[in-house]
């Protein structure tokens, strides 16, 4: 008996509909000739009539479309071309991401003048080159139809042009001059920007600077002020950690800076060969994150219980504290946690999510208890990622309110969306002279008398400070697309300074590394790196502790309760009108375009009295169709309608929630317009529900109320498309075994290999395909891939890399609903062990490029085959659309464009009556734009309706190393190639290269480096695929092979008898 | 026996020295006129002013003869230090570019310049002969209705022949059917028709969207013939991109200024018309670039650029009409052909440097790409793996074979080239 692996419900119980479903691969509904099926032609809804216009237009649109002369084309060069400009030759610039106080160091690839791609730098020590799916989206940010093009000024209802930046100058001087201005912006870690920032509030006396995050980190900054006497967050190693303990912090996901993260992390999750080993993380949470989905053993309670486990944890450890009392489960794993991160000494790191300031103060004891300071926290470098200080909102909301802000300039936040207690500060908003800088037209801004768009930070100069000592140079990458002036350069000129902000820049970073060359290196570079790193620990101050026990104690929970989180995607909501990150779908619940009430199975059998866990039908009803019921939770006198969405492994009495969705405009109709189709209808805003508590705004803990309003809401969710027939895709097991036994791991699949080599006396991996051998003996290069499951976390940043990279087009919720999405490479989510708190496997799923491919062989007019080079080839210009090749495809990785969702087609505007019929979403629009188009890649071709596309290998990148190799005759220079998803992955999940090589990383990850983990997904079908995976090891004691318990259990048993 | 093979070794030898010596001088000319051709010609001729002076005796006009030795590889030293350089740049105003020849190379091209002689032209260019496969088509088609003719008039006569031995012998037939009613003739028309109507629709449908022989007016009459035919500019000094980037790019106008803002009319040798045969006023053509230039042909200047946008007032980019398109769906790079498969841009453009106004020369068809891969040889390395494109190492298997003697090539199409995705995706 196999151990069950699951991606929905109806896989879980097999039930009947489901199975119907998985057999109706390509659900469709239907267009103009398709209810024919088994009728006569002239009973149909559609009869005789319609059927000879559709002749008759089509004829008359081929004989139209083909007589059309051919258009005269101008090709324009350059007038004075620069020097360092090939046209077709694309340039790679050294910049920094930049988006409230995140900073990541990258590499902007830019053709012909667009910047169409966003790389990690590899020189940043930081982030070693890795991105998030929210730096890799940002460039679709930079041509959003919704930026704002010019300054404007209020009028009445509306906003009017004014036409120079001058006369903006001298409408806003005369309002600024001898007021107390307020900069209320988001974390600023740009050593610049802040001077500027100090030298502007110096000329106007009484002003001051405001910094306020979405999502607040204030609650853990006044803890760490409390107990180390410095209000900031200090560096994390996670890399230096064997034992880590997150409470509720997503810090692979979402939780302050989960690029840098996720590397460390990695770091000590990578098998190797030889000693294998690795670091254990436990996870306590409420929700089910995909930090938790990645842990070794992890633990639910109410979102209310954070303090009193980590009290108890502290206690354990020695702290003079009592805890409250915990459910004997929970008390067990404390227990069991403490005595681990005690034994591990100077080895252990334990993080909490909370912002509230009372946690964070005993989080902070029990890492002293456990020596963590100067080993896997150090003080000596602070993180500058967030600064904001709710405290400071608060007084700056009351003072609003008062009418006491002579004028307040806004920059990079938008707090009428996102604050807690944003009523108040609309109202306080029509008191003062309020400026926004931010770049669309936001929920703040439309409330402003003044706007004055910022750049884009690709289109800007800058730098970060994203740790002490580390800086990030950014560098202008395009030539400003609007009528645009940098916050800096505002600021600049309104303190009086005659310098443009580049000149200062350039000043004061030649003044601070010490000469023009210097700064050019670091320009060029992007990043520099402090000569000595400084490690330390902090001085603790443990005089808080007590209080903060007090406090927790005095906590009170309710029977339900709300916490707010994150998504990977959308985080925050400053990139909501992206509809990359839209579609994106999130890596646990799978769903695309929404946020939704996150219950357990229980939670959800208790309100609707359906068990989708154990009852086929329930289970039918619940997940087959994307309707989903409504749930009304009302938490503070707030209430919010969403659909319920089931997610094994989420605590019984919790509600999780996202923030960042239900964006807005003050009047509804104008969302499309001012904030954008992709972001327009987009679920619900969830901010509201959190609360200011006197010293940080909290995100969970509230007891909520739940109601049942009636009706449902559709979700678009991905994952339930998929169904693997209960055949074992991938091969997982417990480090204590790996160790004793490496081999055992993968030995299923190396035995369906070895069974099928002498089938019929014939050398079966040879013969049994239709190629000859001269073809699959590939004479000069043969590519390949892995993937490591130990270290694919689900962050999903390869998924929007392959989007960027591809050209892949976004299909919008609707087409998403009827399984229609377009994403090249997918991230499977598999459940499995207790359905209550289970186990979770990502596995990335992309075109496997078998050497006998099913779907090859199975295509009419051949256009789809191999090369070489081990390629399975696609060629759209060929594809007549039968989509036999995706029936045939058993990792059902191919994708078939249903409708015309890039606006390829050779008519303008088809797409619009299927817009207007509901049939597709207008977020296509939004897309097909011809601002928003410049960001497609040029090397790839735009796919056009009716064919089917896949994973190439990103082939354009492989031709191009090649030809780079050939010119300059180096055969090692295709060693090891980077394929878009490989170069986006901040854990170095992925390989790829020449197999051929025996030099090459890939080449060594399958023959020795990792030969024992390496499998191929369903060896038994024999279809050799070019990808192979790392099979997933997880440090824990529990029960995680592939065999199901009771029968490992038994055969425990006997091996234990035979001994 | 080993005495006759010694001696015969000896006498091959000393001819092979000979022939090799007899070469070589020739071989050295050779080499002056492409190193002037690659290096030189952009800005010199040899026995005429142009962007710079006419170089023919230039050893004996210059200080001393060692002179210009010395001014080619140090020009920007020489123009702060030596009198008579500085002296020409006052002449000629624009600075000339410095080199890093050897002393022979420099050597070669002086010698090839002295020598040098104008070739006599007499106006007709060497196309080869024009549209031999028409010619025959028209021959094939003759013949056809010829033969159909006679066998018209053979089946009418024996139809005739028929119907008189029928009278003789008494036997009685129908009225015989006139032949525009038999239904043979009738089948063998239709079928005639349906054959050539059919291949002549597919040929119209197969050159949908194809542009052979495409040739419009561009908004300046820019000759091929005088600029790289005639003055024997090198064709990557303008379209340097072919060497770089998957698109060869027309020149900047900045490019054509370098040269022009010396050369302001045209005086022949070549007389330029139009395709309806109009004549065509090269002077005229060039002032037209002036005025997208910016430049004023009067002081010899860019105009001042008054309005700030860093560029002379006036100037504007020329919008030429595109001739050779691509589909989207096609990659195309221009560096893998010219830099790694060596192609010369004839290959595909034609004669182009017997053009006037440039004219598409190929088709631009898959069909006409196939076969260009399938026949290209690929540089791979000798036996001896020497020689040839080091990239090529990488195939083992084909090096293999070729001291196996399987193979003696290796093709475009062995490393791949005619796989779809090498110019799809």
């Amino acid at each position: 008996m196999e151990k069950k692996y699951w991606q929905s419900f109806g896989e879980l119980n097999h039930s009947e509909e489901f199975q119907q479903s998985a057999q109706n691969e390509f659900q469709e509904e239907l267009l103009p000739l398709a209810d024919l099926d088994d009728k006569g032609i002239l009973e149909v809804k559609t009869p005789r009539r319609d059927f000879l216009k559709y002749l008759g237009f089509s004829t008359a649109a081929a004989a139209v479309a083909a007589s059309c002369d051919m258009p005269v084309k101008k090709s324009v060069p350059f007038l004075q071309k620069p020097d360092n400009v090939i046209p077709g030759v694309a340039s790679y610039y050294a910049s920094t991401y930049v988006n409230g106080g995140d900073a990541i160091a990258v590499v902007v690839k830019q053709r012909d003048g667009r910047p169409i791609k966003i790389e990690g730098n590899e020189l940043s020590p930081i982030t070693g080159g890795g991105t998030s799916a929210q730096v890799q989206a940002s460039v679709l940010d930079l041509y959003d139809m919704t930026r704002l093009r010019y300054p404007q000024q209020k009028d009445g209802k509306d906003f009017k042009e004014i036409s120079t930046f001058e006369n903006f100058d001298k409408l806003v001087a005369p309002l600024l001059t001898g007021k107390a201005v307020v900069l209320l912006t988001s974390t600023i870690n740009s050593p610049s920007a802040l001077q500027i920032i100090s030298e502007f509030i110096a000329k106007y006396p009484g002003s001051r600077h405001v910094q306020y995050d979405a999502v607040s980190y204030s609650g853990m900054l006044s803890a760490n002020e409390a107990c180390y006497g410095k209000r900031a967050i200090p560096s994390y190693h996670f890399d230096n950690a064997k034992v880590i303990v997150s409470l509720g912090a997503d810090f692979l996901g979402t939780w302050l800076s989960p690029v840098e993260f996720s590397k460390q992390y990695a770091a000590n999750r990578r098998i190797r060969h030889e000693n294998p080993d690795m670091s254990r993380h436990i996870q306590f949470e409420s929700m089910m994150s995909m930090t938790g989905s990645n842990a070794d053993d992890r633990y639910t309670h109410k979102p209310s219980e954070t303090g009193a486990i980590a009290l108890a944890l502290y206690a354990k450890l020695g702290g003079a504290v009592t805890a409250p009392s915990l459910g004997a489960e929970l008390q067990k794993a404390v227990d069991k946690v403490a005595a681990e991160l005690a034994a591990n000494k100077g080895a252990g790191l334990v993080v909490s999510g909370s912002n509230d300031m009372n946690i964070q103060v005993i989080v902070n004891a029990i890492n002293e208890a456990i020596g963590a300071g100067g080993k896997t926290i150090n003080w000596g470098m602070t993180s500058n990622y967030r600064n904001g200080n709710d405290k400071d909102m608060a007084k700056l909301t009351d003072d609003l309110n008062a009418g006491t802000v002579g004028a307040l300039l806004i920059y990079g936040v938008n707090p009428v969306y996102s604050y807690a207690d944003a009523a108040k500060l609309k109202t306080g908003l029509a008191k003062t002279t309020a400026i926004s800088f931010n770049g669309t037209m936001d929920e703040t801004t439309e409330l402003c008398k003044f706007s004055i768009p910022a750049h884009h930070w690709l289109e800007n100069w800058g730098d970060a400070e994203p740790k002490t000592g580390h800086f990030s140079m950014a560098q202008p990458v395009i030539h400003p697309l609007f009528k645009t002036r940098s916050f800096e350069d505002s600021l600049l000129k309104w303190a009086g300074n005659p310098l443009t902000y580049e000149a200062y820049f350039k000043n004061f970073w030649t003044t601070r590394l010490g000469g023009a060359d210097a700064f050019m290196k670091a320009l060029q570079d992007g990043v520099t790196v402090p000569a000595t790193a400084v490690v330390a620990a902090g001085s603790f101050n443990g005089a808080k502790v007590t209080e903060a026990q007090t406090k927790i104690a005095a906590t009170k929970g309710g029977d339900m309760e709300v916490v707010l989180y994150q998504k990977v995607s959308v985080g925050n909501g400053s990139q909501a009108n992206n509809p990359w990150l839209q579609e994106l779908p999130d890596p646990i619940s799978k769903v695309t375009w929404d946020n939704y009430a996150m219950v357990s199975p229980a939670t959800y059998k208790t309100l609707f009295a359906k068990d989708v866990l154990h009852d086929k039908g329930d289970a039918d009803t619940y997940e087959v169709h994307p309707e989903k019921p409504i749930l009304k939770v009302t938490v503070n006198g707030v209430s919010i309608d969403l659909p319920a969405m089931i997610i094994p492994g989420v605590n019984n009495n919790t509600i999780a929630i996202a923030v960042g969705y239900g964006r807005q405009s003050a009047e509804a109709g104008k969302t499309a317009e001012y904030i954008g189709k992709a972001a327009n209808g987009a679920g619900k805003n969830a901010y509201p529900l959190a609360k200011f508590d006197g010293e940080s705004v909290l995100y969970s803990g509230f007891p909520a109320r739940l109601e049942k309003p009636g009706g449902t809401y559709p979700l678009a969710q991905t994952q339930v498309h998929g169904f693997t027939e209960n055949r074992p895709v991938l091969y997982e097991t417990s480090l204590a075994k790996y160790k004793a036994n490496p081999e055992e791991v993968c030995e299923e699949p190396n035995k369906e290999r070895e069974m099928l080599l002498p089938y019929g006396g014939k050398n079966y991996n040879e013969d049994a395909t239709i190629y000859d051998k001269e073809t699959l003996e590939r004479p000069g290069i043969k590519w390949g891939m892995s993937i490591d499951l130990n270290t694919c976390t689900g962050c999903s940043a390869c998924v929007v890399a392959c989007t960027s990279e591809n050209n892949v087009a976004v299909v919008g919720k609707k087409q998403v609903q009827k399984y229609h999405e377009m994403h090249w490479l997918r991230i499977d989510r598999y459940f499995t062990g207790s359905a209550e708190n289970p186990d979770v496997v990502f596995q990335p799923m992309l075109c496997q490029h078998c050497d006998n491919a099913p779907c090859e062989n199975v295509c009419p007019v051949n256009a789809t085959n191999h090369s070489s080079e081990g390629l399975n080839q696609m060629t759209y210009n060929r594809c007549i659309g039968t989509r036999y090749c995706a029936n045939n495809c058993p990792f059902k990785v191919r994708r078939f464009n249903w409708l015309d969702f890039t606006g390829a087609d050779s008519f303008p505007d088809n797409q619009n009556p299927l817009i207007k019929e509901g049939g597709l979403d207008e977020v296509i629009t939004q897309m097909n734009d011809d601002l928003t188009r410049m960001v497609l890649n040029p090397d790839v071709t735009v796919r056009s309706r009716g064919v089917i596309e896949k994973c190439s290998f990103c082939v354009q990148r492989l031709q191009e190393n090649k030809l780079a190799a050939k010119k300059a005759q180096d055969p090692s220079m295709v060693r090891n190639v980077k394929t878009a998803c490989m170069q986006a992955c901040p854990t170095n999940a992925i390989s790829f290269g020449n197999v051929n090589d025996k030099e090459s990383d890939i080449y060594k990850i399958r023959n020795t480096e990792q030969v024992h983990r390496n499998f191929y997904v369903l060896e038994q079908l024999h279809v050799l695929p070019n990808v192979s995976y790392l099979a997933k090891i997880k440090n824990t004691d529990r029960h995680v092979t592939n065999a199901a318990e009771e029968e490992h259990e038994a055969a425990g048993a006997k091996e234990a008898h035979k001994a | 026996m080993s005495c006759f093979r010694k001696n015969f070794n000896k006498v091959l030898a000393s001819l092979l020295f000979t022939a090799f010596l007899s070469l070589s001088s020739s071989v050295f000319a050779a080499d002056g006129k492409a190193l002037f051709q690659a290096n030189c010609a952009n800005c010199h001729k040899p026995d005429k002013d142009y962007t710079g002076p006419a170089l023919q005796g230039v050893r004996e006009r210059t200080p001393d003869p060692e002179w210009a030795y010395r001014w080619i590889n140090n020009v920007n030293t020489m123009l702060e230090t030596d009198a008579y350089a500085k002296g020409l740049l006052a002449k000629w105003k624009s600075k000339m570019t410095q080199f890093n020849l050897k002393k022979e190379e420099i050597k070669d091209i002086l010698d090839y310049v002295d020598a040098y002689k104008p070739e006599t032209t007499d106006g007709k260019s060497v196309t080869g002969k024009p549209a031999a496969e028409d010619s025959n088509y028209l021959l094939y088609g003759l013949l056809t209705i010829i033969l159909a003719i006679v066998a018209f008039i053979l089946l009418q006569v024996n139809s005739n022949l028929r119907k008189l031995t029928d009278d003789k012998e008494g036997v009685r037939r129908g009225e015989p059917v006139p032949f525009y009613r038999d239904k043979t003739y009738l089948m063998m028309g239709v079928l005639a028709l349906f054959f050539t109507g059919g291949y002549f629709l597919v040929q119209w449908g197969i050159g949908l969207g194809r542009s052979k022989d495409y040739q419009p007016e561009q908004p300046i009459y820019y000759s091929h013939k005088v600029h790289a035919g005639t003055n024997q500019i090198a064709c990557l000094y303008c379209h340097g991109g072919a060497q770089d980037s998957k698109h060869a790019n027309i020149p900047s106008v900045n490019v054509c200024m370098n040269c022009h803002m010396a050369v302001n009319k045209y005086e022949g040798p070549d007389v330029l018309t139009h395709e309806d045969g109009s004549a065509v006023n090269g002077t005229a053509e060039i002032q037209k670039l002036y005025a997208y230039a910016g430049w004023d042909p009067v002081n010899k200047k860019y105009n001042d650029d008054k309005d700030g946008d860093g560029q002379p007032d006036g100037a504007k980019p020329i919008e030429w009409v595109r001739i050779h398109n691509l589909p989207d769906h096609v990659y195309f790079n221009h560096s893998q052909h010219v830099k790694v498969g060596k192609q010369q841009c004839q290959t595909c453009h034609g004669n182009i440097q017997q053009m006037g106004e440039v004219k598409q020369f190929s088709d631009l068809s898959m069909g006409w790409c196939i076969n260009c891969h399938r026949e290209s040889k690929v540089d791979f390395p000798d036996t001896a793996g020497t020689g040839g494109n080091k990239y090529y190492n990488i195939y083992e298997k084909f090096h293999r074979d070729m001291k196996a003697g399987k193979i003696d090539s290796v093709t475009v199409e062995k490393i791949g080239g005619l796989e779809c995705q090498k110019c799809h995706y």
